[in-house]
């Protein structure tokens, strides 16, 4: 899965879709989601370094990451 | 060498940013955090006690009290409180508003029972209600309590055993009335405005077998208008007036009723109960403005009775639990199951709730719907409210459920909960033990053919 190319994240964690004109609000965990994932890190790499950064449960995390994951798509912020 | 300790997890989450119309009240987006409850940590009660757990503070209940007196003392000369058993009757909680000096109000035989075990005398319990046996009519009668009749067949009852009980009864009627609230409650007393409460009085005093101490209204529940106690305390003095001119008979007592609002938010109110329930200030002010002024005569002015329950209770009691989990709904909603089910949260049927988170969050929410853990459609918590991302784990703590819940819930499916008092120094103490499957099938019994 990869971020579309017009799409910019700002610090703060906003995100501008270029295309359509919406813009979006992420949290924390989101925009390290979408940053790692816009440098092209694996699933696994994503999952690796949440385990070992955040106080989380791997199933937990497995299953919001992918949850969020359905939503990017569905957002169609993805290609 | 040391471990690094680990960011705090949120789940992820993406919203889309929409320019709509700006709130024009300003209500605050951030949400308040309540990881105690009267200095007692929520997460030491839940290791302790159990999740869910009922919590009641002692402390909120005093002050409550405090509040309402000082509301009404300062209006009028003489006030009298009767706690409503029925809005909550753990023998713990009865027993604070007792040693406040609260009489019982109590609406069945059952309630009156629990009354004389708590030890209140039996000349300080106002016996209220449309079903009272003749049974429990004689049981009042002979000890001296106060009966608030409800309809012409109870009073027919009360004349009939009044020729063999030890004492006089000693009654009151209950009238309903137009107050310009709707939905107006007719179903209970007699009614004012179509002269069937004069007659019923009428009906008292000619007996000359009863001793007619009162008059009662209780007019509706989560008033919201103050006015219309001022109606209702108005029409009352003037039924009292009457029995004055007609019978030169005084009363001893006006009784109010209950129904003030607490500060809990109707389901459909457009903005939140803590912001639109009246003062206790503003309803003594209508209610005692109507008898002072009234024709009432200034040397015999009733005492004022008042059965607040509610507006009394609802602030003390929290619920404290855990998120069991997150899912999104196929509509792309998100939806928290919590271990809190309407089994238990009975108002939660007409409140929108406050829930709060029981630990610190980002200022990140979503539009979430929270679901109770029963395995039915109608566990609502809350249809629709912006909520901090909690993770499967995380606590909350509901709030205003000291009121109804913890005599209306139903054991259903699970078992009830404890309930813990955290006292006026802080110290907790369990006042009604969660259930146990023993406890549910001990009243059960399996015909010999089925075993």
């Amino acid at each position: 899965m990869k971020i579309k190319k017009n799409i910019a994240v700002s610090e703060s964690g906003f995100l501008f879709d270029s295309n359509s004109g919406d813009s979006y609000s992420l949290n924390e965990t989101g925009k390290e989601i979408v940053k790692l994932i816009s440098a092209n890190k694996s699933e696994k790499e994503i999952k690796d370094y949440f385990l070992e950064n955040y106080d989380v449960d791997e199933a937990i995390f497995e299953n919001n990451f992918n949850d969020f994951l359905i939503m990017l798509q569905n957002l169609r912020l993805t290609e | 060498m040391a471990t690094k300790e680990k960011l705090r997890y949120e789940r992820p989450v993406i919203n889309k940013i929409s320019a709509g119309v700006t709130d024009k009240f300003g209500m605050s987006t951030k949400m308040e955090v309540i990881k105690e409850i009267d200095n007692v940590k929520v997460t030491d009660l839940l290791k302790e006690y159990g999740s869910p757990v009922f919590v009641v503070s002692e402390k909120t209940i005093r002050n409550t009290v405090s509040e309402i007196k000082q509301a009404f003392t300062t209006r009028y000369p003489k006030v009298q409180l009767a706690w409503s058993y029925k809005t909550n009757y753990l023998n713990a909680i009865c027993q604070i508003y007792h040693s406040e000096g609260s009489w019982a109000e109590v609406v069945s035989g059952f309630e009156y029972d629990k009354a004389i075990a708590n030890g209140v005398a039996p000349n300080k319990i106002i016996f209220n209600g449309p079903d009272k046996s003749k049974k429990d009519l004689e049981k009042a009668i002979n000890n001296g309590s106060y009966i608030h009749i409800d309809h012409f067949d109870e009073l027919y009852d009360i004349i009939s055993l009044s020729k063999t009980t030890k004492e006089r009864p000693k009654v009151a009627i209950r009238v309903n009335m137009d107050t310009g609230i709707y939905p107006q409650w007719d179903r209970f007393g007699f009614n004012y405005e179509n002269g069937e409460a004069w007659n019923a009085l009428n009906r008292i005093m000619l007996s000359e077998k009863l001793d007619l101490i009162g008059l009662h209204t209780h007019i509706g529940t989560y008033i919201l208008t103050p006015d219309a106690y001022g109606v209702a305390a108005s029409k009352l003095s003037e039924l009292a007036v009457r029995l004055d001119k007609k019978f030169n008979h005084k009363i001893k007592y006006i009784d109010m009723g209950g129904g003030f609002a607490s500060k809990n938010t109707l389901k459909g109110a457009y903005l939140p109960g803590k912001d639109t329930c009246p003062t206790f200030d503003q309803y003594a002010e209508a209610i005692t403005n109507a008898i002072i002024n009234s024709e009432i005569d200034p040397q015999n002015m009733p005492t004022l009775f008042l059965e607040t329950g509610r507006a009394l209770i609802d602030d003390a009691g929290y619920i404290a639990g855990t998120v069991l989990a997150n899912k999104r709904l196929a509509n792309g909603r998100r939806s928290m199951i919590v271990d809190t089910g309407v089994n238990m949260l009975f108002t939660s049927f007409w409140y929108e709730h406050e829930i709060y988170p029981a630990q610190e969050v980002s200022t990140h929410t979503e539009d979430t719907t929270i679901y109770g853990p029963l395995c039915m459609n109608i566990d609502i918590i809350r249809s629709a409210i912006n909520f901090p991302l909690l993770n499967k784990g995380d606590n909350y703590v509901l709030k205003r459920v000291g009121a109804y819940n913890m005599t209306q819930w139903m054991q259903f499916i699970t078992l009830r909960p404890n309930i813990v008092l955290i006292d006026t120094e802080g110290k907790t103490h369990v006042i009604r033990e969660s259930e146990t499957n023993e406890t549910m099938v001990a009243l059960e019994k399996v015909p010999k053919h089925l075993k």
